[in-house]
């Protein structure tokens, strides 16, 4: 018999955001398709009350906490001591997670010290013949693979935009809190750096996801690289859009090497092989040549449109919904003035 | 007066990006079809990281860079041609599988016990430096698994950034959510960082390195360890390649305006 630990860091705002309660939907099924599971709610921040209210009716038999303020940090010497805390109070033999920044920091060091075993970047569990499994890609989304573990706890970080996430009635219930001593911390976490807000272009919840390659630094028709046209184009479309911009490795590699190129893309802007795999409504692609290295950044991504100037370009190889063969500058220059006139 | 850093990276051996990979089942679970024949290359990440780390041992006299690998020994060899000209450093080569399908826990036991047993270790000059992430496994769990079995709690993943202050503390830089990155000050070491991409380009052959290099890289391959990482309690019911192939229709006689217009109109389709 399992007993399922829902495990859940807070936001800002004290409450779970929309990757823990996507975790707590998987959780839930999980737990109703195991014969003789329980589910158990661990939540960690600096107040997990109003958190735990917002789920009060998952129908976890128990809700556990360690809150405080040096638990507001996302930090790896604090963050540890709660899992191991919340770990060990309630003898969990499957913990379920959101694959957040926060967790994807810590969880794996948990699993070490509470002797368990780790899968992260997962795309599902469900039961199998009365055991669970995990759905989670190898080789960067190049190939899904379905695995058991018989050692527990089997602690499981489950990707964004997988599931459906729980939602019910907010009530009221009791926490029990954990109490934990840290030690002496070397690290402190002084803030959190953002792009300005009007070059803000990564947006992870947007509806499209726009891609661009390295042909939009190219020379074009007239014999020259039109770089400064191709920013203002690119970054209009993503205001008037509200798209999210992607770009292949080597756009951002350009950048890196202080060629004349876009000047907001960097490598956090990379999809593909070594960069992201966002996951996405819809996806345009300009200007890339969509070789598999590229394209395993698109796999989570259900509508994909691609415009590029050749007809036999790998997007044409299967990959893309539609290729349009024409030029991006004078497609895109005609998008925005559309978008613009709505 | 700078600190001389001794500073260890984990990294293993990836396919070539650009080859075509199929899995096949073998008697000891999941695996890459003609694996032994593909091409290799450093890890993406793990390179990022030990750039990082020759740059800060450059910044620093008097600091060293220990370069710690599992891996199929011919493949080591194969890669280290290429690596050991990019930077400095001393490798600590263990044989072993880097498959993606091997169980992250043992790679790190592997790992930790390498670096315990690197001679003159000083946990107080201590950076532990790794990829993220590999583009195998993927799954961002050995460094801190690592981590945990040096007793190292001063960890960092995502690492875009390291800046070492006046006072010998350092600020990182984590990717978070969003494009954003968390800042954090550590006052101490040991330290472990997972790193990122960085900020560095790839540097350029340096034969003269390169022969510095050579002179530990060959004894280090002699004497590597043979290991087994057999994955203990894990078992894989299936590992196949996406399905999802596309019908794509190529669109060829449309006007730049009437792509724009529909386009414009699928963008505001729920």
């Amino acid at each position: 018999m399992e007993t399922i630990l829902f495990l859940a860091h807070t936001e800002a705002d004290g409450t779970l955001g929309k990757a823990a309660l996507e975790t707590l939907g998987a959780a839930k099924t999980l737990s109703a398709s195991l014969a003789g599971s329980t589910l158990v709610v661990g939540l960690v921040g600096a107040q997990t009350q109003s958190a735990a209210n917002q789920i009060a009716a998952c129908g976890a038999t128990r809700f556990l906490s360690v809150a405080g303020a040096d638990f507001s940090q996302a930090r790896y010497a604090s963050d540890i001591l709660a899992i191991e805390a919340l770990g060990k109070a309630s003898a969990a033999t499957i913990i379920l997670g959101p694959a957040s920044s926060r967790w994807n920091r810590v969880m794996a060091g948990a699993a070490q010290r509470l002797g368990g075993r780790i899968d992260t970047h997962a795309t599902g569990i469900a039961a199998a013949e009365g055991k669970p499994a995990v759905t989670r890609w190898y080789y960067r989304q190049r190939m899904e693979g379905v695995l058991t573990r018989t050692q527990r706890p089997w602690i499981v970080l489950l990707e964004t935009g997988c599931g459906a996430a729980w939602s019910g009635e907010p009530g009221t219930t009791s926490v029990e809190p954990l109490a934990i001593t840290l030690p002496a911390l070397h690290t402190t976490v002084t803030g959190i750096q953002a792009p300005a807000a009007d070059a803000q272009t990564i947006r992870p919840d947007a509806n499209l996801l726009f891609v661009a390659g390295a042909g939009w630094t190219k020379k074009q028709a007239d014999g020259q690289a039109h770089a400064d046209e191709a920013e203002k184009l690119i970054l209009g479309f993503l205001v008037k859009a509200k798209a999210s911009l992607g770009s292949t490795k080597s756009l951002v590699d350009l950048s890196g090497e202080g060629q004349a190129v876009l000047k907001f893309m960097t490598h956090l802007n990379q999809i593909g092989q070594t960069g992201a795999t966002p996951r996405h409504p819809k996806g345009l692609a300009t200007c890339c040549h969509g070789e598999e290295p590229h394209t395993v950044g698109w796999r989570f991504v259900n509508e994909r449109r691609a415009i590029n100037l050749n007809a036999a370009c790998s997007w044409a190889q299967g990959k893309a919904d539609v290729l349009y063969v024409a030029d991006s500058f004078a497609v895109m220059r005609k998008v925005n003035e559309l978008l613009a006139a709505k | 007066m700078p600190t001389a850093y001794q500073i260890v990276v984990c990294g293993s051996l990836v396919p070539d990006p650009l080859q075509t990979l199929e899995p096949v089942t073998t008697p000891t679970g999941p695996a890459l079809k003609n694996e032994m024949m593909l091409p290799a290359v450093l890890d993406p990440w793990a390179g990022h990281a030990l750039f990082e780390a020759a740059n800060l041992a450059k910044q620093n006299p008097g600091s060293k860079v220990w370069f710690v690998s599992i891996g199929p020994k011919a493949k080591l060899q194969q890669v280290m041609m290429t690596i050991a000209q990019k930077v400095p450093f001393e490798l600590v080569a263990i044989d072993g599988s880097a498959s993606g399908f091997t169980e992250a826990s043992e790679a790190a036991a592997a790992l930790a016990e390498a670096i315990n047993g690197i001679a003159g270790l000083d946990k107080t000059r201590l950076f532990v430096f790794g990829g993220w992430e590999s583009a195998s496994r993927g799954s961002g769990a050995t460094m801190q698994m690592v981590g945990e079995r040096l007793g190292i709690t001063d960890q960092f993943q995502g690492v875009d950034q390291l800046t070492v202050q006046p006072d010998g503390s350092f600020k990182v830089l984590e990717r978070i959510e969003g494009g954003k990155h968390q800042v954090s000050s550590c006052t101490a070491l040991p330290a472990l960082l997972g790193w990122a991409t960085g900020n560095l380009p790839e540097p350029p052959n340096n034969p003269q390195v390169g022969m510095l290099n050579m002179r530990t890289v060959m004894p280090a391959l002699q004497k590597a360890k043979a290991i087994k990482l057999p994955g203990d309690g894990l078992a894989f019911a299936s590992v196949n390649l996406p399905k999802q192939r596309r019908d794509t229709k190529i669109v060829k006689d449309m006007t730049p305006d009437a792509i724009a217009a529909e386009i414009v109109e699928w963008i505001g389709k729920e």
